[in-house]
């Protein structure tokens, strides 16, 4: 392409530019983070509980996933599902007696950033379930809750109050750690963004883009996320 | 369920509830919980997960046994350790240039005066916001597009370097997040040691020299050891643009021999090195803070 070509009609939607493909980009960016979020939050919850229990061998399973899964590096995290998880899924599904079968890089993705985002989430879970009094659990007992039912209905809301301001940074967290599945050819805004630069030279504009919309997604969520806390926290404005 | 108050638990039998003070302040013990028996639901549980654990590191080391090629051994566990040492020397030197960054940008940002304050907001908010990996991308090869002109002033050595690149990206987006921790730790300190230190008629310098920073350092202790946790794992990003650290060495020896083993080193490096960093913090922040403990 020529090198004095405008910056917007570099940028414009539509065959010509690259705008539409940034978008689309973009979108699966979101799809990704959006889709790892329930799995990552509940996988975090569960391990908080288990590390939360008086039961050593609960404990020690929280243990070894925290410590596995905040410690390696979350790139390694993603290869070790993307060309690890295959030929495991690969080996037990033949044993089963199935065909062929392959992990996608989007489900590949998800497995590992909702790895990642359970062993973090964990932690910032169990200091809001330490952090909630236990007179409340005394309390939901004597109402006649069932431990389920006290742990729902009594302690989530609250728990969830006092755990939003961590959820939040990782949520941010985990925005940009989608950029990793580039490296694994799904194609996020920063793969488009790399596809872009391949085939208009022009590395610097394109990447600055690519940042921008990052920066734009991470004022977006934490505006809402800023909402979400002010709203979690209308019962307690007095406190 | 464990209570907050590990202190209190410590003297009390397990699965008690909180106990009491009365008011002579003598410790009033609950009734013990009722046991119910030895292999409770959340003991199988427990204990079936722990299986799979087992059975999954079990799995690996099998995997790694019978896949064992002492040519891919010997070949590629030096490269290995070389990369590994890779790794070492660019976390060490961002997150030293990073922290001689940090040091201003915090001071800006707790400076008061709204331009500096808001340029270092602004910063922050920039490296914080955008993937390291973009980060890098656009350094890496954002600078090949200003190949001449980088030439020209006699910066090009700087950016023809992939290394050098990672190290100069790495360091900009370490100094931001340091700088936050080093700004939220001077701004925790409360402000009473500032009113204590005019009232026994220290300089404004002085107080923040003597007083405030010592006490900044320890509360900055735990969030700086883990922006250095965070920098090793993401110094994994380097190897995406060709630099042969740790990461860079492992995807090669895959990539050349399509053995997976060379990623379960990798990741076994990867959770020593930061455990021991973790462990090793914990000590320096028992012997820093040993003074506030009774």
């Amino acid at each position: 392409m020529d090198e004095t070509q405008s910056v917007f009609s570099l940028l414009a939607l539509g065959a010509g530019g690259w705008g539409d493909e940034l978008l689309i980009g973009a979108t699966l960016t979101i799809t990704l983070a959006l889709t790892t979020l329930p799995f990552g939050l509940l996988l975090g919850f569960l391990v908080a509980l288990a590390k939360n229990s008086n039961e050593p061998t609960l404990v020690a399973n929280g243990q070894i996933f925290t410590t596995l899964f905040r410690g390696l590096p979350e790139l390694l995290t993603l290869f070790l599902v993307y060309y690890g998880g295959q030929p495991l899924l690969q080996a037990v599904w033949s044993g089963l007696g199935g065909g062929y079968i392959e992990v996608s890089p989007f489900v590949a993705g998800v497995i590992a950033l909702s790895l990642v985002l359970g062993a973090f989430s964990s932690e910032v879970f169990l200091s809001a379930i330490r952090a909630v009094p236990r007179g409340q659990d005394e309390a939901s007992h004597a109402l006649g809750l069932s431990p389920v039912k006290g742990l729902c209905l009594v302690k989530l809301p609250q728990i969830i109050r006092i755990a939003l301001p961590g959820l939040s940074n990782l949520w941010l967290v985990l925005l940009k750690d989608t950029s990793l599945v580039s490296v694994i050819a799904l194609n996020d805004l920063l793969r488009q963004t790399n596809i872009a630069v391949g085939s208009t030279k022009q590395p610097f504009l394109f990447y600055s883009v690519a940042c921008l919309i990052y920066l734009t997604l991470s004022l977006v969520s934490s505006v809402g996320l800023g909402r979400l806390e002010t709203w979690a926290q209308k019962g307690q404005r007095d406190a | 369920m464990r209570e907050a108050g590990a202190l209190d638990t410590a003297a009390a039998p397990p699965a008690t509830a909180t106990p009491a003070r009365t008011q002579s302040g003598a410790r009033a013990r609950p009734a013990p919980v009722a046991s119910r028996g030895w292999l409770t639901r959340q003991r199988l549980l427990g204990s079936g997960l722990l299986a799979l654990w087992a059975a999954a590191f079990g799995g690996l080391v099998w995997y790694a046994v019978s896949t064992y090629d002492a040519d891919i051994y010997s070949k590629y566990l030096p490269r290995l350790v070389d990369g590994l040492g890779v790794t070492l020397k660019l976390v060490i030197i961002s997150i030293t240039l990073g922290a001689l960054l940090a040091i201003p940008i915090a001071l800006a940002r707790v400076s008061g005066n709204r331009v500096y304050a808001s340029t270092a907001l602004g910063y922050g908010y920039l490296f914080r916001g955008t993937p390291l990996l973009a980060q890098t991308f656009l350094v890496y090869f954002g600078a090949g597009q200003f190949n001449e002109e980088l030439q020209a002033v006699g910066l090009w050595w700087l950016f023809r370097e992939a290394l050098y690149c990672v190290i100069l990206t790495f360091t900009l987006n370490t100094a931001a997040y340091q700088a936050e921790i080093f700004a939220g730790a001077i701004r925790a300190v409360p402000k009473g040691q500032w009113e204590a230190g005019r009232a026994v008629g220290l300089s404004e310098a002085t107080i923040f020299r003597r007083i405030i920073v010592p006490q900044a350092m320890t509360i900055a202790l735990r969030p700086f050891g883990n922006e250095i946790i965070l920098m090793i794992k993401g110094s994994a990003i380097a190897s995406v643009v060709t630099v042969f650290e740790l990461m860079g060495e492992t995807r090669l020896a895959y990539s050349r021999t399509f053995d997976f083993t060379p990623y379960l080193w990798a990741a076994v490096f990867y959770l020593v090195i930061v455990e021991i960093l973790r462990r090793v913090w914990d000590r320096i922040e028992f012997i820093l803070t040993r003074h506030l403990r009774r």
